[in-house]
């Protein structure tokens, strides 16, 4: 699965992009952050409010119950702040 | 019509191009926004807008339908710009054009406050104390409610 981190997700995690395997005990958003968290370090803190945390799955914005399949595209960013 | 560039925009050259020929059109609405710097200690000396490329245009098609489905315009553009800015430099340039102000208008007003919120783009500031991510305004969220159904 593909990964992608905007704005200061992507400073935080350090990196941009990356692809992942995902646990197959991982089936939706919320499990993905959650592993994520799990991965520690910059994860760990960079993903450590979620409040202030919104994901995209193949453009468009979903909620933690959204499910996942291998292909997806998953985009991880804060609140857009654009106009 | 949707256009996410690097480059600097020229409202009347833009607006020129989104009526020619059309002359049902009766009035045009517009609006810009620009690079800020709202004074104070921390002196915003430039910004950097990051976005979504993919995800950028495709919420910005949306919207314009959505517009469209909501207003009877003959046109509409959105020009949303990336990169690095300085204070005064244009950001964003949205225009509407129907037979009637009064729909040019209340579209206009819709599409700014929709991008805001729902088009994937990131500002962050260069300030004396460095650079820092601009947080999303409250005032932002409820702007957009306005136009709930």
């Amino acid at each position: 699965m593909k990964l992608l981190y905007f704005a200061w997700l992507r400073a935080r995690i350090g990196c941009a992009e990356e692809e992942v395997d995902l646990p197959p005990q991982i089936r939706d958003v919320a499990g993905l952050l959650t592993w994520l968290q799990s991965r520690g370090g910059r994860y760990a803190e960079a993903l450590q409010d979620l409040s202030v945390v919104r994901v995209a799955v193949n453009q468009d914005y979903v909620g933690g119950e959204h499910p996942l399949q291998g292909g997806d595209e998953v985009a991880i960013f804060p609140p857009v702040t654009g106009g | 019509m949707i256009r996410v560039q690097r480059e600097d925009f020229d409202l009347g050259a833009e607006l020129e191009r989104l009526t020619a020929g059309d002359h049902r059109i009766g009035g045009v609405a517009s609006f810009i926004g620009l690079v800020r710097d709202m004074g104070g200690a921390d002196q915003v000396s430039a910004l950097t807008l990051e976005h979504y490329p993919g995800m950028t245009e495709r919420k910005l098609a949306e919207i314009e339908t959505e517009a469209h489905r909501r207003w009877p315009l003959d046109a509409v553009l959105i020009v949303h710009r990336y990169g690095r800015l300085e204070p005064g430099d244009r950001i964003v340039l949205v225009a509407t054009a129907s037979p009637h102000r009064e729909a040019a208008l209340a579209a206009c007003h819709f599409l700014i406050d929709w991008l805001k919120t729902d088009a994937p783009f990131w500002k962050s500031e260069e300030t004396p104390s460095g650079k820092r991510w601009v947080e999303t305004r409250a005032e932002d969220e409820a702007a957009r409610e306005r136009w709930s159904d």
